[in-house]
């Protein structure tokens, strides 16, 4: 793929940085990869009023006078991160910059991840101007419940900007990393599943209470609440397992309560393939280079070509990092994935629409439709080549990027 | 801040690419022989058809390259080398072969050199606490690295003896880490010193809890060598005159003396100048490891010929002295016209991947040539074995790698690693392609014990 492209839109970026929202922009792209539909070669996207107004070949497209002209390489959906913790975990590690986790209590679902999120933290810049548009993220792994996630688009100047959906999970850790120490519980597997199964079955009566005589309504409890919200399925239960019983707690406890269950970094989800996919739930695979330490020792460069081979619903993360790099990309990690039996369009599909779907947004992001959110990025060959640069991203239909990366 | 400024490429650039491209666009046209033990073998062996880079060189297309003995016979092209009848010949047609990779900074094998009692422990060596069993090992070797220095952690100033090893897997599982040394003329192990200065070795006492007091027990306890190195010299031979034997200042001695090379872990661009300034004031010998901050100070790094290890991570942070962490460190560096080599820094990073931090150097504006280097020959010549490692080159040990195809693209395989004439790794064979992928068992090691920097990984950098 040509990369003199690029030069054209760079100049042609710093002339609309002045413009606002509303501009008229027509892209026009060596390679366009919709993920709805096939790619598309000498491809046109107009954007327009922050939305997609057509897509496809430039022989079908008329742009009009008085849209902006971009010429890119290669353009794909804005990037969606299935499971982030950014904006909570801060760039520099330091505990003034770490929200990700409250160490009190073991289970806290009440704690909401808008709270909590920093717009300005400067990894989330790092993820944008890697094509990354969207975020899931929120409270971390590491306690037994350690609060809710949301989801945000990579821009904006407070999170009530960069929202998209102020709560969709409640975090779960099923693992070593959710256990307490001394005396303190969970301090076994069995322990914390007895321990959730307790909350959600007195969020069961409390809901019942709530919807019985005014007298005898219970006073108003924030965590039960939040617990309600996830047996209405209002809230999605994020699960963070990675050995293959805990994965198998995590469907039993769904299958009980009949609650909507994301299995999250499941390294070990290979294993149990079979059972995964007739529970029917979704599997925000782990990083692809997430480290082979720990419980994730048996992990493997395969696992999201592996469950979508079997037809599972897969996006992959970025995940929680402890140390260095403190967040991952999934434009990083899709294209290991792509390289290890998963083919390029579904890794693509993987950090775009697989996410989108899994999130409820998939009629606002994901992918290059019409009528969808703008949110686009823009690169200067094969997006998963090592070598190539991210050089520009757009969110609701405005540069938010014109770094090259 | 741009850092990622743009580079065009020259001609010896785009031949590199276009060869590259040209081998990743032919089909191949023969199955990759499976080599079992019975083609470790003593003889000639030619690997006819690939694509060369021999680094030392420019690219070869249609290469051979004859092996003997485990050392490297002639590299060419079909038009220049004859294939000797007795050879057995490797149809590598459509491959990709350039030398093994070096990793100038490696923790597998379950490291464990100095320990909580202090900050200064020259004395240690690493190799007293590694597992050849480790799965890393193996890993590595499926990333197609053959030489590895594996170093004691960043917790201390002086954390040890690093340990240079060849990864001699090809004839099944070692049974001690010696067999994978290498060794000097005298039959001692090679290896260099690990040092380090920020954050890392900070701690309570007797750990520095500042970076001018680092610089200071660095700098008293050099010049204990030097005066230990002294009556040494002045005792010129009579045994009673020598002073009482002393491991950890006999290690300073040979830092100073130019046969240990210093690793030196540094990330700031303040931290890296003290390290040159120690360096000059002593006369060791010294690497810059990470140098995160390298970018600011490159016209310093140059001027002082201070070769760098770089490591390049997918975001910056997760340290404070990692925040300025950019991926355009490589470049800036190769233009200041200083040394470049990469790291793979395992656990940081994985040594499955090596090669993508040499295409994401590329990515942050390295020449092509120098990013490739930068895994071979640069990684060589920081550890001192240029003469033996690092190219294709005439009398040079015969470790390389066959490659699917351009080494910087994500979807090249990693098709088989060779280790002084042998078939160490490949990808085809079920125990190999675990190592190379993951899944159930891959990586069931002994646990390590770590010291002295928070949890294990925290060891690292």
């Amino acid at each position: 793929m040509s990369r003199v492209p690029r030069y054209a839109l760079l100049v042609l970026l710093c002339l609309l940085g002045s413009r606002t929202v509303d501009a008229q922009i027509a892209i026009r792209a060596q390679r366009a990869y919709p993920v709805s539909h096939e790619m598309i070669e000498d491809a046109v996207v107009l954007v327009n009023d922050g939305k997609i107004q057509a897509i496809g070949t430039a022989d079908t497209i008329e742009i009009p006078a008085d849209y902006e002209t971009l010429e890119v390489a290669v353009l794909t959906p804005g990037l969606i991160d299935a499971h982030s913790v950014v904006g909570l975990a801060g760039m520099l590690n330091q505990e003034q910059d770490q929200d990700q986790l409250d160490p009190t209590e073991s289970i806290q679902p009440q704690l909401s991840a808008v709270d909590a999120y920093n717009p300005h933290d400067e990894l989330v810049d790092w993820l944008r101007e890697l094509g990354v548009t969207t975020l899931h993220t929120g409270h971390a792994p590491g306690a037994l419940v350690s609060g809710q996630t949301m989801v945000v688009h990579t821009n904006g100047n407070t999170v009530e900007q960069a929202m998209l959906l102020p709560a969709r999970a409640v975090a779960v850790t099923l693992a070593e990393a959710g256990r307490r120490s001394g005396k303190e519980s969970p301090g076994t597997r069995g322990k914390a599943v007895a321990m959730l199964r307790e909350r959600l079955v007195a969020a069961r009566e409390y809901l019942d209470k709530q919807a019985g005589d005014e007298e005898s309504r219970p006073a108003r409890d924030l965590e039960l609440e939040t617990w309600g919200k996830v047996l209405n399925r209002e809230l999605a239960i994020l699960v963070t397992c990675d050995r293959a019983q805990d994965i198998a707690s995590a469907l039993r406890l769904a299958d009980e309560f009949k609650l909507d269950l994301w299995l999250d970094s499941a390294a070990e989800a290979y294993l149990l393939i079979d059972e995964i996919k007739q529970a029917g739930v979704p599997v925000i695979v782990h990083a692809s280079m997430a480290r082979a330490v720990g419980e994730r020792e048996n992990l493997t460069f395969e696992n999201a070509a592996k469950l979508r081979d079997a037809g599972i619903p897969i996006a992959i993360q970025s995940g929680y990092e402890a140390y260095v790099p403190k967040t991952r990309v999934v434009l990083f990690e899709g294209a290991i994935a792509a390289a290890n039996g998963l083919g390029f369009d579904r890794a693509l599909e993987a950090i775009t629409l697989g996410p989108a779907r899994i999130l409820g947004l998939d009629d606002e992001i994901g992918s290059l439709e019409v009528g969808k959110r703008a949110d686009l990025a823009f690169y200067d060959g094969d997006p998963f080549e090592y070598t190539t640069h991210c050089i520009g991203t757009m969110i609701d239909g405005r540069i938010v990027s014109r770094t090259v990366r | 801040m741009r850092l990622f400024s743009r580079t065009f490429p020259h001609a010896r650039m785009l031949l590199l690419l276009v060869l590259a491209q040209l081998a990743m666009g032919s089909k191949v046209s023969a199955q990759i022989p499976i080599t079992t033990a019975e083609d470790h073998r003593d003889g000639l062996q030619a690997f006819v058809g690939a694509t060369l880079l021999p680094i030392s060189g420019p690219p070869i297309e249609s290469g051979v390259l004859l092996v003997e003995d485990g050392r490297i016979k002639a590299v060419g092209s079909v038009d220049t080398i004859p294939i000797p009848a007795e050879a057995f010949v490797h149809d590598v047609a459509g491959k990709v072969i350039m030398p093994g990779l070096v990793c100038t900074h490696s923790h597998v094998g379950g490291i464990g050199a100095a320990d909580r009692s202090g900050p200064i422990q020259p004395g240690v060596r690493v190799f007293d606490s590694l597992n050849v069993r480790d799965s890393g090992f193996r890993r590595a070797l499926a990333g197609g690295l053959t030489t590895l220095n594996v170093m004691p952690g960043s917790g201390h100033l002086i954390g040890g003896q690093t340990i240079y090893l060849k990864l001699r897997y090809a004839q099944g599982l070692p049974s001690t880490i010696d067999e994978l040394m290498y060794l000097d003329d005298t039959g001692n192990p090679l290896g260099g010193l690990k040092m380090a200065n920020g954050t890392n070795p900070q701690s309570d006492p007797p750990f520095p809890g500042t970076r001018g007091r680092s610089a200071f027990l660095v700098r008293e306890q050099f010049i204990k060598a030097r005066e230990y190195q002294e009556k040494i010299n002045q005792a010129n031979g009579d045994p009673s005159k020598m002073p009482p034997r002393d491991l950890d200042l006999e290690s300073l001695v040979e830092a100073m003396q130019g046969r240990r090379i210093v690793h030196h872990h540094t990330h700031r661009h303040d931290d890296i100048m003290t390290v040159l300034r120690l360096s000059r004031e002593f006369g060791f010998p010294v690497v810059l490891h990470h140098v995160s901050d390298g970018w600011q100070v490159a016209d310093e790094i140059a001027a002082a010929g201070a070769p760098c290890s770089v490591i390049l991570i997918d975001s910056p942070g997760g340290k404070l002295e990692a925040r300025n962490l950019s991926m355009g460190t490589g470049g800036v560096l190769e233009r200041a016209g200083a040394r470049v080599a990469f790291h793979t820094d395992d656990w940081i990073t994985d040594s499955r991947l090596f090669l993508r931090m040499a295409a994401l150097g590329v990515r942050g504006g390295m020449s092509r040539e120098k990013a490739l280097e930068a895994v071979t020959l640069a990684g060589a010549e920081m550890l001192g074995l240029q003469d033996r490692i690092g190219s294709l080159e005439v009398g040079k040990d015969a470790d390389f790698v066959v490659l699917s195809g351009d080494p910087l693209s994500v979807y090249t395989k990693i098709e088989q690693t060779w280790v002084e004439g042998e078939m160490a790794f490949h990808r085809e064979r079920d125990a190999d392609h675990l190592y190379a992928v993951g899944g159930f068992g891959a990586t069931h090691d002994q646990e390590p014990y770590f010291c002295c920097f928070g949890i294990g990984l925290e060891a690292n950098q």
